[in-house]
């Protein structure tokens, strides 16, 4: 099971945190920061594991982002590391070429693609296409909402002119 | 899609992620972010706000709460926008509470009506919304009221649903498995559902299951094992593919599953096997997805009834793991090997110089791994090497979970395979010396216990020299500094019992010792108690052997110090110790014996000897005895004492309720407390005097009942990995196995064989630099590498096949001259453009640590701002071009929109940055790079037209960071 998501930029910088095991605010500060500190010193060519807690924090760097995972002790690795690079393509797909800056401003976004991959710490769909499809679901629904809402106020508007 | 229509939040709020973006220090950034606090507390409680405002108000408590900060007080707004009718904002508001709230907070109770009107929505969209909030926030208590609705989906048209149902359902399981015992076999139902999806979903819950009872579901191995092949064969969609696997996530879990089914079970494992090895065939092994599996299938041959094939087919994996240069797939391995172990011990000795090379290597990780696979793999003959490095290591490390682990890892070690007593107090020593107030006290007293029996055995001059060898050795450990208190523990008492009984050593420098402990540690009360014990046993023997006490100046003060002691206990002790003193010899042999903190004591626990006593009080009045079971709740003695055994140092007055007395351990008081309570020597009371000695003789008592579980275990130490033989047994195989060998392969086929095998392995030898000292660890660690040799040579003779991998070997030797060999065996970038590679990976990191160097440069150009020079001097090196395009950003933000274009180019070139160190750096690249160039081109332009965005809505990067514009992919 995957207890949290987080994604560091290089200089420590949150990015993006997904806590799926009870952490409270305290605590999670605490890892946040001890992790930066395991994780963010550690040179190119070593594991992409580190042992921590009696867990198991699963990282990869794409550019000057960490994304983490904390898994199980006996928890396979390396299907780790592919979900957060499926995950990483997911979000390449949705962005067009995703960068750090994407997700600086559309963290909420980066969490409904999140919420369609995991699910209670587990992974919940391995398809590419399907997550895609049920985000794109999701966005026309947002916008059509959006125009009716906009329509309504302005007839609110028009009304009470 | 996606940023380019803009990033849809007001300026407020992109300057807030803007200024914390350059925010230099977490100082400033937590100044920024408060300040935003107390604008949204503002703002939020306004009336009317607009509900788009409200939106935006809620992600910007999102953000605050990202970043480590309370957002508490936006929390019941969050809540309120779930209600909202329009998706739009209640999906705004669902997102907000399952990020802000734990599953027992109060304000769940507030949401859980707005789930069960969502989950009957007739948008499936609205419904998957609310399953992904159930997944979070739905607790023991809340769970019978959206059960039946979650129950009911399962069955919903839609695929998404049904998937976000049993995920729903799996989550209430490991909530609260008795609210939906009753439901579990509508997991077994999903199995078979038409989409892939719910059906990999369905694996989580089903793999839970099983893990907790494997009997109920050995009828669904052969549906497992079919789907699997189904799967591997391609059955499924082929947007299940990844990096052109079948569905691979759901092959790990699959196997996850196969492995606790067939775990012990010939029958079940039988149905696997032709699956399995056809996995392990078709296993792509030069991606990451695809070694994954293939790590996940070993895991799998290791649980299952082992079958020989399998196991060859694992082995030879985890050899091409541990090759690799990958540090990921050698963690792998090691982690793969110490499982394999069990089954075939012999497969570690082939792989010992990579062992030891991940013995060695600077990662950690790694590191660790390693030391877990020794632990797996200590018998009684490379115990010492083992446990030495690992207390090497131990010493050198911060992080106390593991130093706790690996602690008690080389104490267990130790207490089942010590070769000698002397060598297991010395390690013990060491590992006290260094980890003592992370060990179990436990083994505290198991090394005192002992030193005092001296392993049991009957020849007393070996006992007496292992004890003078223990005081020799604490009396030189005890200067040091900052000892852990376990260990002074120890010491002390051994200094009291032992100290003086070879007179080699005087009582006075003893006691001077203990003085000097209990001042440098005049804090630890459990210290300075054993120490005055020790003390007291010092002058007791000295008095018993007819020689003249003369206290030292020190030890008066420290008796005079305890006896005005705070502690009641640490004060009794010495006024004992004064009695003790006034004695004459006959009494204090009594009192004191030599070296008889192992002597049986019988224990008369009816008190008899005080029953006139009793009978007098009662006569003159006193109230009977109630015993323990009639006086519940009422204050009692024992526990009191008890308490203040456990609590020396607090005085403080106790406001909570006193814990129910605690039957008292059955603890064994000499027999000299008897005989000093009988003969009335002139000592303080009885029942005080029986207390004082059971905490001086607590050390025996307490590690008696400890004893079963970590008793010294010397006989039978072969046992550990159920093969009885093994330590005698390596140089037998081998020569069984040569035999075989004449049989099966022509004389002159293996003679060659293994002469070229020799040959790689010495080439090899000399590429790698093995040095004598490794080969020693190895030959400690393995068990001789003359013996390794002949080990490895028979197994390339033993199968024909394993010529190949020789050959492959000498192949790889071969390049390894030419220097060229580290590149030439990194597995080639798969075809997938997307993937990133290990190397680039490495290369686009190389290109950061120049420019990292070169930071200090850069304050130097911004002050200066020779932005000239470093522009023509951007040809040449690109790195100082990053520079230049992170200056002009600064400067640009500054507020001079001239450079803007300037900036631009800054952009693309450092797009093409990545590639450049590639060429220059590695040459196995080159032929890769123009295609990942060429992929990289439309994607510079997607992110220079991401740029330009960002500068129109007045929002520049950080100065700090030039990639914040680098595809993460790219």
């Amino acid at each position: 099971m995957i207890h949290f998501v987080l994604l560091i930029s290089r200089q420590g910088k949150v990015r993006l945190t997904k806590w799926y095991s009870p952490y409270p605010q305290k605590e999670r500060t605490k890892v946040i920061r001890e992790l930066s500190g395991l994780i963010l010193p550690r040179g190119p060519k070593l594991c992409n594991f580190v042992e921590w807690r009696g867990f198991k924090v699963v990282y990869r760097r794409y550019a000057s982002l960490y994304f983490c995972m904390c898994i199980n002790q006996d928890d396979n690795e390396l299907e780790i590391l592919e979900i957060i690079h499926h995950y990483v393509e997911i979000l390449d797909r949705y962005f067009g070429s995703v960068c750090e800056l994407d997700l600086i401003f559309n963290f909420h976004k980066a969490y409904y693609i999140l919420d369609e991959l995991l699910i209670a710490g587990e992974l919940q769909e391995s398809s590419k296409k399907t997550v895609a499809r049920h985000i794109a679901a999701q966005d026309s629904l947002v916008e059509t909402a959006k125009e009716q809402a906009s329509s309504l106020s302005n007839i609110i508007a028009e009304a009470t002119k | 899609m996606g940023s380019q229509g803009g990033f849809g939040q007001s300026k407020e709020f992109l300057d807030l992620i803007k200024s914390i973006g350059e925010a230099r220090s977490k100082a400033e950034e937590d100044r920024i972010v408060l300040h935003e606090i107390e604008t949204l507390k503002r703002r939020i409680t306004e009336p009317d706000i607009p509900k788009r405002k409200m939106k935006e108000y809620i992600i910007r408590l999102v953000y605050v709460e990202m970043l480590g900060h309370d957002a508490s007080f936006g929390y019941i707004h969050a809540v309120k926008m779930t209600h909202d009718d329009n998706i739009h904002l209640k999906r705004t508001g669902y997102l907000a509470v399952t990020l802000f709230l734990n599953e027992d907070h109060d304000l769940i109770i507030l949401i859980v009506n707005t789930i069960q009107k969502d989950l009957k929505s007739d948008n499936y969209l609205v419904v998957c919304a609310a399953l992904n909030v159930v997944c979070k926030l739905i607790n023991e208590e809340t769970i019978p009221a959206v059960l039946p609705q979650v129950v009911e989906l399962l069955g919903h048209q839609k695929e998404a649903v049904r998937k976000k149902a049993v995920m729903a359902l799996h989550r209430f399981y490991q909530r609260a498995p008795s609210s939906v015992n009753h439901l579990i076999s509508n997991f077994r139902k999903k199995l078979c559902d038409n989409d892939p999806g719910v059906m990999g979903a369905t694996l989580c819950p089903l793999y839970d299951l099983i893990t907790i009872d494997v009997n109920a579901y050995k009828d669904l191995v052969a549906s497992f094992a079919s789907i699997l092949k189904q799967v591997a064969e391609r059955r499924l969609p082929k947007s299940y593919d990844y990096h052109q696997m079948p569905a691979p996530f759901i092959q790990i879990k699959l196997l996850k599953i196969l492995a606790l089914l067939g775990s012990g079970d010939k029958k079940a494992s039988e149905q696997m096997y032709t699956i399995i090895g056809d996995i392990m065939r078709k296993c792509d092994s030069t991606s990451n997805i695809g070694n994954a599996v293939l790590y996940e299938c070993i895991c799998c041959i290791s649980s299952i009834h082992p079958n020989p094939k399998l196991l060859e087919s694992a082995a030879d994996a985890i050899a091409k793991f541990l090759k690799s240069d990958s540090h990921n797939l050698k963690y792998l391995g090691i982690d793969a090997l110490g499982r394999l172990i069990k089954l075939s011990p012999e497969i570690a000795e082939q792989h010992q110089l990579a062992v030891i090379d991940c013995l060695e290597d600077p990662d950690d990780t790694l590191k660790r791994k390693t030391f877990e696979l020794l632990y797996k793999m200590t018998k009684s003959s490379n115990v010492e090497v083992i446990v030495d490095r690992m207390i090497d290591y131990m010493i050198n490390i911060n992080d106390s979970h593991y130093k706790t682990e690996i602690a008690s890892r080389c104490v267990e070690l130790a207490e089942q395979f010590a070769p000698s007593n002397q060598w297991f107090i010395q390690t013990m020593n060491r590992v006290f010396e260094h980890a003592g107030d992370l060990v179990n006290p436990k083994v505290a007293h198991n090394l005192m216990r002992l030193i005092a029996e001296g392993f049991g055995e009957e020849d007393d001059t070996a006992d007496s020299q292992l004890r003078s060898s223990a005081v020799e050795s604490y009396l030189r450990i005890v200067v040091e500094p900052k000892l852990p208190s376990t260990f002074l523990q120890v010491i002390c008492w051994v200094l009291g019992e032992y100290g003086t009984a070879d007179g080699k050593y005087s009582a006075s420098y003893i006691t001077g010792k203990l003085c000097d402990v209990a001042e440098a540690y005049s804090t630890d009360d459990t210290v300075k108690a054993y120490a005055i014990s020790a003390l007291m046993k010092i002058y007791s023997f000295e008095i018993a052997a007819g020689r003249k006490v003369d206290v030292l100046p020190e030890c008066q003060s420290f008796i005079e110090e305890l006896l005005a002691s705070h502690s009641t206990d640490l004060q009794q002790r010495a006024y004992e110790l004064q009695a003790i003193l006034g004695l004459d010899a006959n009494v204090a042999t009594n009192i004191m014996p030599m070296d008889a903190s192992c002597e049986d004591i019988e224990i008369d626990r009816s008190l008899s000897f005080l029953n006139s006593y009793v009978q007098q009080s009662i006569e003159k009045g006193a109230q009977p005895y109630i015993p323990e079971g009639e006086r519940s709740g009422m204050t009692d003695v024992s526990s009191f004492r008890s308490q203040e055994l456990h609590e020396v140092s607090s005085h403080a007055l106790r406001f909570e309720a006193y814990e129910l007395p605690k039957p008292v351990m059955p603890s064994r008081v000499s027999p000299i407390e008897q005989s000093s309570s009988n003969e009335l020597v002139p000592a303080p009371e009885p029942s005080y005097h029986a207390e004082m000695h059971q905490v001086a003789s607590s050390v025996p008592s307490v590690s008696d009942t400890g004893s079963l579980e970590l008793k010294l275990k010397l006989d039978g130490v072969q046992r550990k990995w159920g093969r009885p033989t093994y330590s005698s047994a390596a140089p037998s195989t081998s020569n069984a196995d040569i035999p075989k060998i004449q049989n099966g392969a022509p004389q002159l086929d293996a003679v060659s064989s293994s002469s070229s095998k020799a040959v790689s392995y010495d080439s090899r030898r000399q590429q790698v630099e093995i040095s004598a000292e490794k080969q020693k660890l190895a030959a400690s660690l393995f068990g001789g590498t003359s013996k390794s040799h002949k080990r490895q040579s028979s197994g390339s003779q033993k199968v024909p096949k394993t010529n190949i991998p020789a050959a492959e070997k000498s192949h790889v030797a071969k390049n390894a001259t030419s220097d060229t060999a580290v590149l030439e065996r990194t597995p080639q970038p798969p075809p997938d453009l997307l993937d990133l590679d290990e190397s680039t990976v490495s290369s686009s990191a190389q290109s950061l640590d120049p420019f990292k160097q070169l930071e200090g440069l850069l304050d130097l150009n911004q002050d200066t701002s020779t932005l000239t020079t470093s522009d023509a001097s951007a040809s040449g090196a690109p790195d100082v071009m990053s520079l230049y395009g992170e200056t002009t950003l600064n400067v640009q933000s500054g507020g001079v929109p001239n450079l803007l274009p300037a900036g631009r180019d800054e952009a693309n070139l450092l797009s093409g940055l990545a590639g450049t160190p590639n060429r220059d750096g590695h040459g196995e690249n080159t032929v890769t790079n123009p295609t990942q160039q060429l992929n990289k081109g439309p994607n510079a332009k997607e992110s220079l037209e991401k740029d330009a965005l960002v500068r129109q809505l007045g929002v520049t990067p950080t100065g700090q960071n030039p990639n914040l514009f680098r595809d993460l992919l790219g």
